[in-house]
Formats: structure tokens, C-alpha cells, sequence
């Protein structure tokens, strides 16, 4: 059976090691679908701001915004604790929230997979509730990933009755449904990203239900030379043929072609990590390509042109 | 520019603790690993780094690869085969979060059964494995214990990537709160006794109808059976707390010149200098060549573009090749240029927000290959101790 297309999934956890753009392509990734007519949820599990950022959006908090028509919010898990409790037991939590959240709190730090479950809670829960179309989460990192994804798995192990047990079955129906969700790794065309990129895809498969969806190489410089425009250019900047050039600018272009250099220099050695990628990656997980931006600066505008460029790979 | 390249060397001469910190991917690692290998090799130095997830080629490059949480010397061959004759030496350490838990309780339990207990307790694992701050408050735990070992005069350690920036430094802080909070003391009440403590009535009330009685019994007994242990977390946590304020302990914060990076270094030093610890300086990484944000070298590069038919037409007889050929890669070069002096200016001036601080910056730039042997170790060290002799 042939896989789900990414953009026809409801939950979409993006993860990736720091630095290589992850925010910015759930960013593009949610604008993306909301230019498709989805009502589209962008979730920021950290909190940073950095998903803020790149809509240019500002008073975002656990209750949704709305960003140009996609809906935007930040994960909160003692708001997810206060929602849980009005939604499953009726407390209605306005003076008590203080202590109780306090002490959950605590016993969240000491025992794992209940901070998480509260976020994988929320956003399964939203997705049963069918209230978006799609939701693109703007996950933790790579080394965080795996607790977060496996966090029914490690509630089941550790609370054997009460409400938040009984609801894991359903959390981990959605989460296990590779035609709802889907996980994304986001890399760059470097050694240690490509090898994270590689390790945690292998962790995935091994230890988590949820589908690899994808892995985008983000920041892929351009090829700027064929292999005989290549042999022109090493004869240009030979000696003779500077000097040449030199006389005809009135100035030293040596510089001027170091540029060149350095593009084509960084462009090979980013093709070796991705060969290294595409080989090291299961052959039905779609490896998609996206350009390094020479843009000026981050915000709404490389968010709409990674929407685009995502589009041309996705549609 | 660097305000004061020789003050690297004097941090790394007059220091016992270095922390690299930094947001991830802008080559913490290699760059902790450079400046403890450049140390060691100039400065006579006996010198460990603690690395915590180094590139497989970086560790074997180390001689560290699958050690573990064992300290290994660099063989002196490793610096020779790079063609430099170490003046001190150079030790270097993996941090396994596991294996460094599985240490501690060895070392700390008080009997035997405390720790088979401890050890064999599902909380344990899971928390050992998932618990996200347990990575920080160990790898703290961790420099503590090899300091005061005394062996080394230098200690480089690589800060684990954080969720947050601060969280490494606050972990000590918070496993002392942890472990001295009424919140534990009332947790653990019910295992002790049947009287459930007033005070925690509406919390495990709540909370047994979401988690489950079992569930927050298992918890109190886990924490039981660390309580001898307490007063050494919360003893040794202090301790790490100090040693990091003191004189002797630096932190250069390493980033490279992009956006978000940038922008997360920057608050690294705000919160460094807030919490008055010592910043020893700014590394940026892959720092695009001047050239590109040269405004003299703009102008070259603009008349390049409106030479273009000029140098065509010398070119293919120069070079023996068609015309549009000659054409494509000259308009190739020119717009290599332009793409990348855009990065390099804006850069350029984010670096410059950095100048302004009293840290002192230093500027690395891109180097052509990756950098995972000992020559290029020393190649990026000598980058940050411009003063010293090969």
C-alpha cells in the first residue's frame, strides 16, 4: 500500500537537531497547507518563540492566534493539565489550579512521560476532536524526540489504572496511523546532522509506532557549475587568464571568484552527506530537498518562499 | 575582529574549568575538542575534555570512540602523526548519562540493597533514560567529581544540547530544590505511614483519579530508597554550584554568525552575565571570508558583471572554450558572489552587536573540509591562540 502523502496527514511531528531550520520548515510546512484551503493548527512544543517568529506573530500562548489564516499556538502543559481537568473531571480549576499544578509538577519531573503526555495529549486530542484538518507540531529536538513520541508507551508502563491509562489506547491509535501521523526530520547537508538524522531514524523504527514520514535536507546549496562549466572555471582562474581578467575589471578579482570557490566547495561537500543520507534512509522514505535562502532576513518571507519551495516538491 | 586575541590564551592558561556552551549544530564540540588538543600541545599542560556526543570520526580522531564514561588518554601518537611534539597531555571523556547514574548510586548508595533497589526500579530507568534534566544535573555531577580528582590542571567540557540554554547550569539548583522540597517529603508521607497528610489530601486525590494509587506509590518508594541520598545530591549540587562561580571556571560561548544561533548566544551572555559568571569569551564559527562584505570588493564585482562581454570575448581565446560557456560561468561567479555577499553582510553586522560586549569574539572562519582529525583540531586552535607558535 502505498504511503500517505504527507499533506493529507492530520498530525505532523517535525523534529531535527538544533540549527538546521526546523522551525522554519514547520513554519513553511503550515503555511503550506493552509494555502491548500486546511484549517491547519501550528503547534510550538518548546515555547521559544522561534514558530512566533516566523509568522511575525505576536501575544501566542496555549490559546490558539490566528497568523493569515493558520491558527498558532504555544504547548503549556500546566494550561494542557487545567484543560484535562475541566474536559475529563469537571473541576473547574480557578483557585485550586495553583497547588495542584505545582504538585503535579513535581511528580511530572520525577516521573517521565507525564510532562509529555500532557503535550502528545493535546494535540491527539485535537486531532480526534477533528477541529483542524491538519496540525503541524514544531517538535523538541532530536534528542528529545523519542520521550515525547513514546510517551503513551511509557505512561502504559508506569500507571497500570486511573483516566490518563485508559486514555492512552486512543492516543496511541492516532499516533501508530501512518495515514494520520507522521514524523519529519529535518537535517542539512553536514556530517553530524546527517549522522543525528540517521541514528534517530533507525531509534524511530525501533522504538516508536509512529511513521517517518519524511526527511528534508534544508539549506542544499544550488549546483552552480556543470562538469565543463567547472573545467572552464579552473582554467579562468589560472594565473595567465587572472591577470587577463584583472586588466579588463582594473582591479584584483580574486575575491570575486573565491566566492565561487567556496559555493562549489561547500555544494560538493554537502552532496557527499546527502548521498550519505539518501543511502543510509530506508528507500521508501522520501528525502526532499530544500535550497539554501541567500535572503536577507528570517521571518514571514523565508516562511512563505520554504512554503513554496515545499510546495514544488510536495504537489 | 577580536578585541583582545590574547586574552584566549591567558583564559586557557589561567583557568581549570572551561565550559563551552552555545546553541547546537555550530561545532561545540569540535571546538571544545580543538581548544583542549591546542592546549595540550602548546601549553604543557595536562588537559581533559569532556565531550558528550562527539562525530564518530571526531571520537576515533580522539581515540575515544565506544569508551564510555571512561577517561582515555590521547596517545601522544595521535598528536605526532599531526606533526606536533605535545608539550603537555591530553585526556579526553565521554558523558553517558546511564552509565554516569549507574555510577553515582554505586558510588553513593549506602548498602547493598539500597542500590539493587534503586537500580532495579522502573522510575529508575525510565528516569535515568528519559528524564530530560537528568542529562544536565549529571553531566554537572559529572565535572564535579572529575575536578576535585585533582588529575588535571584543565578541565574543556562540552555542555550537552539543552531544550533551553540555562538548563545545564540551573540543573544543580534544581535537583537541590528537588530533593529538599515539601513537595517530596509529602509524596513520600504516604508509603511511611496510612495517615495521608492533610496538607496533600486534594493532590492525591486528583491525582489517584488520573495516575492511579499504584502509580504514585511507586514514585514514593523510589524516592524512599534515595533518601539516604539526598543530602550528597543536594551537598555535591551546591558544591558544582560554587565551583561554577568561581574565579577559575570560565565559559566561552560558541556559536556561528546565523540568526537564531546568534540570537541564542547572545541571550546565553546576557544570562551569564546576569548570574555574574565568568565569560571567557565569544567563539563564532564558520565566519564567511571578509572579502564578501568588502565594499571596495563590491565594486569589483559589479564592474566583473558589466565587463561580462569584454571578458567573454578574451576569454575563449585565452582558454580555448565557447563563447556561451565562458558567458554562463562568468555570470555563475558573479551571482555566487552576490548570493553569498548577502549572508556575509548581514552577518557581519549581527557580529557586530557582539564587538559591543566585553567579551572578547573571535572570528573562525569556514574551513573546506570537516574538521575530525587532530591537524585540523590544532588547524582551528590556532585559529583561537593566534599568539602561539606551531
Amino acid at each position: 500500500m502505498a504511503a500517505t502523502p504527507l499533506l493529507d496527514r492530520s498530525l505532523l511531528f517535525v523534529t531535527g537537531k538544533g540549527g538546521v531550520g526546523k522551525t522554519t520548515v514547520t513554519a513553511g510546512l503550515a503555511r503550506l497547507l493552509a494555502d491548500q484551503g486546511k484549517r491547519v493548527l501550528a503547534c510550538e512544543i518548546d515555547a521559544k518563540g522561534d514558530l512566533a517568529a516566523a509568522f511575525e506573530a505576536h501575544g501566542v500562548g496555549f490559546n490558539p492566534v490566528d497568523v493569515g489564516g493558520l491558527s498558532l499556538m504555544h504547548m503549556d502543559t500546566e494550561a494542557s493539565l487545567r484543560e484535562y481537568l475541566r474536559i475529563h473531571l469537571k473541576i473547574p480549576m480557578v483557585g485550586r489550579i495553583g497547588p495542584v499544578a505545582r504538585a503535579f509538577d513535581f511528580v511530572a519531573t520525577a516521573a517521565p512521560g507525564v510532562r509529555e503526555i500532557l503535550t502528545v495529549g493535546k494535540l491527539c486530542y485535537e486531532v480526534r476532536e477533528r477541529h483542524y484538518d491538519a496540525i503541524v507540531v514544531d517538535s523538541s529536538a532530536t534528542g528529545h524526540i523519542v520521550g515525547q513520541l513514546t510517551a503513551p508507551q511509557a505512561i502504559q508502563s508506569l500507571v497500570k489504572v486511573g483516566l490518563m491509562r485508559s486514555q492512552t489506547e486512543w492516543m496511541l491509535d492516532i499516533m501508530s496511523d501512518p495515514s494520520q501521523t507522521g514524523l519529519i526530520i529535518v537535517t542539512t547537508p553536514e556530517e553530524m546532522p546527517v549522522s543525528e538524522t540517521l541514528s534517530l531514524a533507525s531509534e524511530v523504527a525501533d522504538k516508536t509506532t509512529v511513521d517517518l514520514a519524511a526527511v528534508i535536507a534544508n539549506r542544499v546549496l544550488p549546483e552552480r557549475f556543470a562538469p565543463r562549466d567547472e573545467e572552464v572555471f579552473d582554467a579562468i582562474t589560472k594565473k595567465e587568464s587572472l591577470r587577463l581578467v584583472d586588466e579588463i575589471v582594473h582591479a584584483p578579482t580574486e575575491e570575486v571568484f573565491a566566492a565561487a570557490r567556496l559555493a562549489t566547495t561547500l555544494r560538493r561537500r554537502g552532496s557527499a552527506h546527502l548521498v550519505t543520507l539518501r543511502e543510509g534512509l530506508s528507500p521508501s522514505v522520501p528525502v526532499i530537498l530544500l535550497p539554501y535562502l541567500f535572503a536577507r532576513s528570517e521571518g514571514l518571507r523565508m516562511t512563505v518562499q520554504i512554503a513554496d519551495h515545499l510546495g514544488e516538491e510536495l504537489l | 575582529m577580536a578585541k583582545e586575541p590574547a586574552s584566549f590564551e591567558s583564559l586557557f592558561r589561567s583557568r581549570e574549568i572551561v565550559i563551552a556552551c552555545g546553541p547546537g549544530g555550530v561545532g561545540k564540540t569540535t571546538t571544545a575538542a580543538a581548544m583542549a588538543a591546542t592546549a595540550a600541545a602548546t601549553m604543557g599542560a595536562k588537559v581533559l575534555v569532556v565531550t558528550v556526543d562527539p562525530a564518530k570520526r571526531l571520537a576515533d580522531a580522539l581515540g575515544i570512540s565506544g569508551i564510555g564514561n571512561t577517561v582515555m588518554d590521547v596517545p601522544s601518537k595521535v598528536f605526532k602523526n599531526a606533526g606536533v611534539t605535545p608539550q603537555g597531555s591530553l585526556s579526553a571523556a565521554m558523558l553517558d548519562t546511564k552509565e554516569s547514574w549507574d555510577a553515582l548510586i554505586n558510588a553513593h548508595a549506602p548498602d547493598e540493597e539500597t542500590k539493587e533497589k534503586i537500580l532495579g526500579n522502573p522510575l529508575y530507568q525510565n528516569i535515568t533514560s528519559r528524564f530530560i534534566q537528568s542529562h544536565d544535573y549529571i553531566a554537572m555531577e559529572r565535572l564535579y567529581e572529575l575536578h576535585s580528582s585533582g588529575k588535571w590542571d584543565l578541565i574543556v567540557v562540552d555542555t550537552p544540547p539543552t531544550r533551553n540554554a540555562l538548563d545545564f547550569l540551573d540543573a544543580p539548583e534544581r535537583m537541590a530544590d528537588f530533593f529538599s522540597s515539601k513537595l517530596l517529603r509529602w509524596l513520600v508521607a504516604p508509603s511511611r505511614s496510612s495517615v495521608v497528610s492533610l496538607a496533600t489530601r486534594p493532590f492525591t486525590q486528583i491525582a489517584d483519579r488520573i495516575l492511579g494509587t499504584q502509580f504514585l506509590q511507586d514514585i514514593s518508594e523510589f524516592f524512599l530508597s534515595l533518601e539516604s541520598m539526598y543530602g550528597g545530591f543536594i551537598e555535591r549540587a551546591r558544591a558544582v554550584q560554587r565551583l561554577l562561580a568561581e574565579e577559575r571556571t570560565s565559559f566561552v560561548v560558541v556559536s556561528s554568525s546565523e540568526m537564531v544561533p546568534l540570537r541564542e548566544a547572545e541571550f546565553f551572555v546576557d544570562e551569564l552575565s546576569k548570574r555574574n559568571l565568568d565569560i571567557g569569551g565569544v567563539i563564532l564559527n564558520k565566519v564567511l571570508p571578509d572579502s564578501l562584505s568588502d565594499p571596495s570588493v563590491h565594486a569589483t564585482a559589479q564592474r566583473f558583471a558589466d565587463e561580462r562581454e569584454a571578458l567573454v570575448s578574451a576569454l575563449v581565446s585565452q582558454v580555448g572554450c565557447e563563447e556561451d560557456v565562458a558567458r554562463r560561468v562568468l555570470a555563475t561567479v558573479s551571482s555566487s558572489y552576490d548570493d553569498f555577499s548577502v549572508v556575509a553582510e548581514r552577518e557581519r553586522q549581527s557580529r557586530e552587536r557582539f564587538s559591543r560586549s566585553d567579551a572578547p569574539v573571535m572570528n573562525v572562519p569556514y574551513f573546506d573540509h570537516d574538521l575530525n582529525d587532530m591537524a585540523g583540531l590544532l588547524g582551528l586552535g590556532h585559529y583561537l591562540f593566534p599568539h602561539l607558535k606551531k
